[in-house]
């Protein structure tokens, strides 16, 4: 019993602490722990990654909302692109072959992760356009953020906002379709489709995780997934690691975080290619 | 841009409202955690036989008023599930506070949604 409450709790650390600065759910880390080490029902796996999004997501956004470091006007905005994308992936749950879908979202995350490896090549992190983007402008997404490792205020211009939405559409009906965290998704969309900064991207994608898992979390909670043992350590493992991430991610340079998130997408990317040929690793 | 530095100044305010009052809600969803949490580590109970423990929420409210340590915790989990949708709400209010009506609807939009998600996964 004890046992079991000082693994979650450590875990809860780690994960609060990664996810925090990646903007991506605990499920990958936590997923395995439940599983494979203490060989409980996957359903108890998900009930608990569920509880780790949420508990990163809210954890994090404190520190993130008062130090000015995420966009709160490109969460909502993009937050109705995942909530109808995941209503409409919950509706044609079956409609699709599965292989198909983790095929292709697999391969979306394996470009995004050569993505990342360009971007961080490159160097250039914001963008700075001198006609802004006529989306951008119209739902003022455009904004600053202040860099605690530069120690600057940095405004920053975002484009292809229909680009961005669309990934984000296609994330919400991933996540409803597959039950599968959209995390990354979201950094793809903001950093890459969008040109948002790194820092902001992370932040805002750990706000609208919450949103898009506490829709889901409240079915997975009376349906019994959710074990107070496993999920109360854990959440209150990862509100610390949180605090803890969140003050680690802001003085972190963005090029390190590149570095840490190049592997993980195409880590995630060739998971999800293999389990649609139907190799769960 | 004099917009740009209205919108800015403005945003800090909605930020900050937002930021207290999640931390509100996220400081007692913990403490429900750590009491219930508390209440089992110490005396070796959930309250509950074997390994089930309450589902439903008037189970819960039950074993919340007779003091049993799996109501609290299955309580405060069910409060941090909240947290994000209280989000929405509280920025709802702090959209039209700073009378910026363009997002008042698009959060009120992404809430309906929220709201009709929770009822299509119900069914």
């Amino acid at each position: 019993m004890l046992h079991t409450a000082l693994l979650m709790l450590g875990v809860g650390i780690f994960a609060g602490i990664m996810g925090s600065i990646l903007g991506i759910g605990g499920g990958m880390i936590v997923t395995p722990i439940v599983t494979l080490a203490m060989g409980l029902d996957i359903k108890y796996a998900i009930g608990a990654s569920i509880i780790a999004v949420i508990a990163t997501s809210s954890g994090s956004t404190i520190a993130f909302l008062k130090d000015d470091v995420l966009n709160l006007r490109v969460a909502m905005f993009l937050e109705i692109a995942t909530t109808i994308g995941a209503i409409i992936g919950a509706l044609l749950t079956g409609a699709f072959e599965p292989m198909i879908l983790y095929i292709l979202f697999g391969s979306l995350l394996v470009f995004s992760s050569w993505n990342m490896y360009r971007k961080m090549r490159s160097g250039q992190e914001v963008l700075q356009q001198v006609h802004a983007d006529k989306w951008a402008e119209k739902f003022n997404l455009n904004s600053s953020y202040y860099d605690k490792n530069t120690k600057q205020q940095v405004d920053y211009q975002v484009e292809n906002v229909p680009g961005g939405f669309l990934i984000m559409l296609g994330a919400g009906l991933a996540s409803g379709m597959l039950g599968i965290g959209s995390g990354a998704f979201k950094v793809m969309a903001m950093d890459g489709a969008m040109k948002m900064p790194l820092k902001p991207s992370s932040a805002t994608s750990n706000l609208m995780m919450g949103v898009t898992a506490a829709a889901s979390a409240t079915v997975y909670f009376f349906n019994g997934s959710i074990r107070p043992d496993l999920a109360v350590p854990l959440a209150l493992g990862i509100l610390g690691g949180s605090t803890i991430g969140t003050r680690i991610m802001q003085i972190l340079p963005s090029k390190i975080i590149r570095l840490i998130f190049i592997p993980i997408l195409l880590y995630l990317g060739l998971q999800m290619i293999l389990k649609g040929f139907g190799v769960t690793i | 841009m004099p917009k740009n530095n209205s919108t800015r100044k403005e945003m800090l305010a909605v930020e900050i409202v937002i930021g207290k009052i999640m931390r509100i809600g996220v400081l007692f969803s913990a403490a429900v955690m750590i009491l219930g949490f508390a209440m089992f580590l110490i005396t070796g109970h959930s309250g509950y036989p074997n390994t089930s423990f309450p589902t439903t929420l008037p189970a819960i409210w039950h074993g919340l008023i007779s003091f049993k340590a799996y109501a609290y915790m299955m309580a405060g989990i069910y409060l941090l599930i909240l947290t994000p949708v209280l989000r929405v709400v509280i920025s709802i209010y702090a959209f039209y506070q700073e009378k910026d009506m363009l997002y008042v609807k698009i959060t009120s939009l992404v809430l309906l949604i929220l709201i009709i998600s929770v009822i299509v996964g119900h069914h």
